[in-house]
């Protein structure tokens, strides 16, 4: 378990407001119930295509994070696939990629922290030599 | 006829004196020939002409930077190492070290299956 997805999808973009809500919170409602947790919902809003999808040439992305097991993004994807105005999707898992940039700040917070101390005390050295 | 070499005397003449119509056909048998269409020393930095010309040297990015997330969400990222034509620029071009060409690569092939980028840009 704890596998963090990040799923993408759009939506066409003739979709009314509340409609989009809805759906978003009828996924929520799916993945609390298969034993995951969102995470995060972002609506990237309006944007144009890269090329046109079944007739459209704009969507509206959604972004939803969520944090469960592999069953989860089964019935997810499929409750996408479904749902008519979703015309495109994709799922990405990204703890491994976390747990990757998490290390790197973690040197790199380790080295900052043992640089100072050491460089510290040769400019204060150098600037009182300086005055003099 | 004079190009015809099998007669006896066409092989002792071609040699020391070109009959007139050899040296109007063929245009590469004079001497020297034209510049090497891989430019001048330094040319362009990216040309693999086995020559061992002065490159500038080219940095990876994000080496550089220090950029360690590629992600596919960030197009404007993306699209600096991707052609007018949709392609992927190769890293001898752009500079890039070898995994984080990987990683790039496979941004944009996920950009491109949602959307983000084109898979092929439009045609001239």
């Amino acid at each position: 378990m704890n596998r963090t997805y990040e799923v993408m999808f759009i939506v066409r973009p003739d979709m009314a407001e509340e409609d989009l809500d809805k759906l978003i919170s009828t996924l929520e409602t799916a993945v609390s119930g298969t034993g995951g947790s969102v995470k995060s919902v972002e609506k990237m809003g309006k944007r144009r295509l890269a090329y046109a999808v079944g007739r459209f040439h704009d969507g509206v992305y959604v972004l939803l994070t969520v944090e469960g097991g592999g069953g989860l993004i089964h019935e997810l994807e499929r409750r996408l696939r479904v749902t008519e105005p979703v015309i495109k999707f994709l799922t990405v898992r990204i703890d491994e990629e976390q747990k990757r940039l998490d290390k790197i700040k973690k040197i790199r917070e380790a080295r900052k922290k043992a640089a100072p101390a050491p460089a510290a005390t040769p400019e204060g050295g150098e600037t009182a030599a300086v005055t003099v | 006829m004079a190009e015809e070499t099998k007669a006896p005397s066409a092989p002792a003449e071609s040699p020391s004196s070109p009959a007139p119509s050899e040296s109007h056909g063929h245009g590469h048998r004079p001497g020297p020939r034209g510049p090497r269409p891989g430019g001048g020393p330094g040319g362009g930095g990216g040309r693999e002409g086995g020559r061992k010309y002065f490159r500038r040297k080219k940095v990876c990015k994000f080496c550089v930077e220090k950029i360690e997330s590629i992600n596919y969400k960030d197009v404007r990222l993306l699209a600096q190492f991707v052609a007018e034509s949709g392609k992927i620029v190769p890293r001898r071009l752009t500079g890039v070290c070898t995994p984080h060409q990987r990683r790039l690569s496979s941004a944009i092939k996920q950009a491109r299956n949602i959307a983000l980028l084109p898979f092929a840009g439009r045609a001239n």
